[in-house]
């Protein structure tokens, strides 16, 4: 093949994603005076990060007496034993650091009377070692996530932060070392394929709720960030857990909040029972979210669903004065209207659970930098946010705690770029020959295939495997199937065709683009979750139930451990959790009960 | 730019934003209400489209009032979306 050349930019970083971690990030970076590129696929204040509304978690202890270690304890608690400790020391104990930084920076926080940031309650926050609930949220009204960007974004246009927006990284370049030495990035609005070579390269790309059929997520999130990092030989940590929510409205995904059913909201199935009262006799409907969750599932696939395909139940609110509704439930009666076509008042609004958050990710340490299968940085790459695991959340997230890993990650994987740099440990080397040509390759086959498969049936039938085969209760026989059937999608995956061959704003080729990074995180997603012969956090199988050996289905014995899929081979290997904090004794392993 | 062209970027534009809501209920006005709309109201859906989410998601839900007559004509046409 002839060595096509496409044109360089030379960067001392570049950073991919402008959501909260990748913002946060470039401020450290272009703030120590280094020339940083920030690359988005859309306009950084449309960045997901926006999507959060609840809050940011941090011990200032404003309301009530709060301390960093019992913090640390309720995040190693919510993520099942699997997180990391070290991590989760450093995350806590920075968190009030990183939010003050924030609140300087001009984040609009709530406050209380005497002007200190307000602190509301929120699940899994607990004082003193689990005791009782805890003032631990930060927010700023219900817009938490918005009015986050917003400071981080001012505060990047005062460090001259150099933005490209609507580009979309499409690789990883690396050498034969190892090294990596920048992105391969598309231009949208040109067409035109570039080479970012940087000293060093901060993933910052978000999450991959989309592998899913139902998610909370936005359409932009496709994972690009694991896609790129799987197809350059890094391997992808703890991919079977994913958080779900249990009520987003049936086909669109969009969340129905935890508070319609505070307000006396019923989950009923075909026959019109109340089936919770089964299943949570005392907590009924307000059972945690993983008891509802799987409630709901179980009801479905012993045909007890409803709708034509019986497979959503039905969340029932017919019963409260419209008043209240109107008065409690401000936006519902809208969101039931415009995406389910069904007025809550009149009738009942059909659910299902619904993915909203990836816990595994890109495998860093504490410090931002991209860690291989023996925990040895990868030379010149950082990553941050949804995309990394640090891992902090292990099997299970605790609300407030992204929000949190993103501020302080992205400060982190700055500091270790800043860091690395001036011990040496990186600096520019030059571009291996060839370093496009994979990349050339597949837009090449993109633009020249022929009778090939349609990018969004194959992206739908994707998600409907993930939905079906490896969804919020997992089962034996359907995993071994879902893991064939998604070599089947990757086949088809292989051989898209799109229409418009044209360079300026083709978006067919863009989707494209992102469903090869969907599959790869489909992949990585099923072969994991096969893998894991227990349940632990938000990973929970049928045949590993609650027994007296084995509490909550969970097996510390053989399962302990963290998931590394391979790209290569599709294979898997494991690498052992990280019990030793940084300053503190281990919390040790102990059953998960609330 | 060809029309083609910016057609797309605004199908990004409407199908890549920060919140679910959004990208259903812009990406289905897209592709059902506006090709039948008046140039002055496709403008107007362009300026809207440019709004930040959490700027676009109060007209439509109501709790804010668009100023802007032929603006508000448009919200009323994407208050009556229904995605499913
Ligand atoms: C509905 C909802 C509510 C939530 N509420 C909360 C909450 O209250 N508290 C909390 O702590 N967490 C919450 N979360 C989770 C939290 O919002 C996310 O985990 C977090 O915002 C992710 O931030 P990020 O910086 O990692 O990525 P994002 O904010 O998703 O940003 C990703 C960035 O990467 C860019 N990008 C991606 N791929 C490419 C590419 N190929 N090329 C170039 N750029 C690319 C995108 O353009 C974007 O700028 C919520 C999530 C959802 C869905």
């Amino acid at each position: 093949m002839s060595k096509l050349t496409i044109p360089v930019r030379k960067f001392d970083a570049v950073i991919v994603g402008a959501g909260g971690s990748g913002l946060r990030a470039a401020i450290q970076l272009s703030e120590a005076g280094l020339k940083t590129a920030v690359l988005s696929k859309v306009f950084p204040t449309r960045s997901h990060t926006v999507a959060a509304q609840g809050g940011v978690s941090a011990s200032l202890g404003n309301s009530e007496e709060d301390h960093w270690h019992w913090h640390m304890y309720d995040t190693v608690k919510g993520s099942d034993w699997l997180g990391d400790q070290d991590a989760i020391e450093y995350m806590c104990r920075m968190a009030p650091e990183v939010v003050v930084e924030l609140e300087h920076f001009g984040m609009p926080f709530d406050r209380t009377d005497e002007g200190k940031i307000y602190q509301r309650p929120f699940g899994g926050h607990m004082s003193n070692f689990g005791e009782k609930p805890v003032r631990r949220a930060c927010a700023a009204a219900d817009r938490t996530g918005h009015a986050m960007l917003h400071a981080l974004y001012q505060r990047n246009v005062r460090a001259n932060t150099q933005f490209f927006v609507e580009w979309m990284a499409l690789d990883l370049i690396r050498d034969d070392s190892g090294q990596v030495l920048g992105v391969i990035a598309l231009e949208m609005e040109t067409g035109e394929v570039v080479a970012f070579h940087a000293k060093a390269t901060v993933f910052a790309t978000g999450g991959a709720g989309r592998i899913f059929y139902s998610s909370t997520n936005a359409f932009i999130n496709t994972g690009d960030g694991l896609g790129m990092a799987a197809r350059a030989g890094i391997a992808l940590e703890d991919m079977e857990f994913w958080q779900f929510h249990p009520t987003g409205v049936a086909g669109a995904g969009v969340l129905i909040t935890e508070g319609v059913r505070g307000e006396g909201g019923i989950l009923r199935n075909a026959s019109n029972e109340r089936f919770m009262e089964r299943y949570a006799p005392n907590a009924k409907d307000l059972a945690s979210r993983d008891v509802v969750s799987r409630a709901m599932v179980t009801e479905i696939n012993e045909g007890r669903g409803c709708g034509p395909n019986k497979d959503f139940v039905l969340l029932d609110i017919t019963h409260l004065d419209p008043a209240t509704i109107m008065k409690r439930l401000p936006g519902i009666r809208e969101i039931s209207i415009q995406f389910a076509g069904i007025d809550p008042i009149k009738a009942p609004i059909p659910v299902v659970p619904t993915c909203h958050y990836q816990m595994g990710g890109v495998p860093t340490n504490y410090k931002g930098q991209v860690v291989g299968d023996d925990g040895t940085p990868v030379s010149g790459f950082y990553a941050a946010g949804e995309v990394a695991c640090a891992s902090v959340h292990g099997a299970n997230r605790l609300g407030t705690n992204s929000l949190l890993d993103l501020l302080v990650f992205g400060k982190s994987s700055g500091d270790s770029v800043i860091d690395d740099l001036k011990s040496g440990a990186i600096g520019l080397k030059e571009l291996p020959s060839g370093y496009a040509d994979r990349t050339l390759a597949r837009l090449h086959r993109l633009n020249t295939q022929t009778g090939g498969s349609n990018v969004s049936e194959t992206r739908l039938e994707l998600q409907r495997t993930m939905q079906k085969h490896c969804g919020v209760f997992r089962f034996k026989d359907m995993l071994a199937e879902g893991v064939a059937k998604i070599l089947d999608i990757e086949k088809a995956v292989a051989r898209t065709e799109i229409k418009d061959k044209s360079q300026v704003w083709n978006t067919a080729r863009v989707e494209a683009l992102e469903l090869d990074n969907l599959i790869e995180v489909a992949k990585a997603t099923m072969v994991s979750a096969e893998a894991r012969k227990e349940s632990r956090g938000a990973h929970v199988r049928d045949d590993a139930p609650d027994t007296p050996a084995n509490p909550n289905g969970r097996d510390d014995v053989n399962w302990h451990k963290h998931t590394l899929w391979h790209r290569d081979g599709n294979r898997l290997s494991y690498k052992p959790v990280i019990m030793k904090p940084l300053s503190v004794e281990s919390i040790a392993l102990k059953t998960r009960s609330y | 730019m060809e029309d083609r062209e910016k057609l797309n970027r605004l199908r990004w534009r409407c199908t890549r934003r920060a919140m679910l809501e959004m990208d259903l209920l812009l990406g289905e006005f897209l592709d059902r209400v506006f090709p039948s709309l008046s140039p002055a109201q496709a403008d107007a859906f362009v300026m809207l489209a440019d709004l930040e989410d959490l700027e676009l998601w109060p007209l439509i839900n109501g709790s804010r009032e668009c100023t802007d007559p032929i603006q508000a004509e448009v919200v009323a046409l994407l208050r009556n979306v229904r995605v499913k």
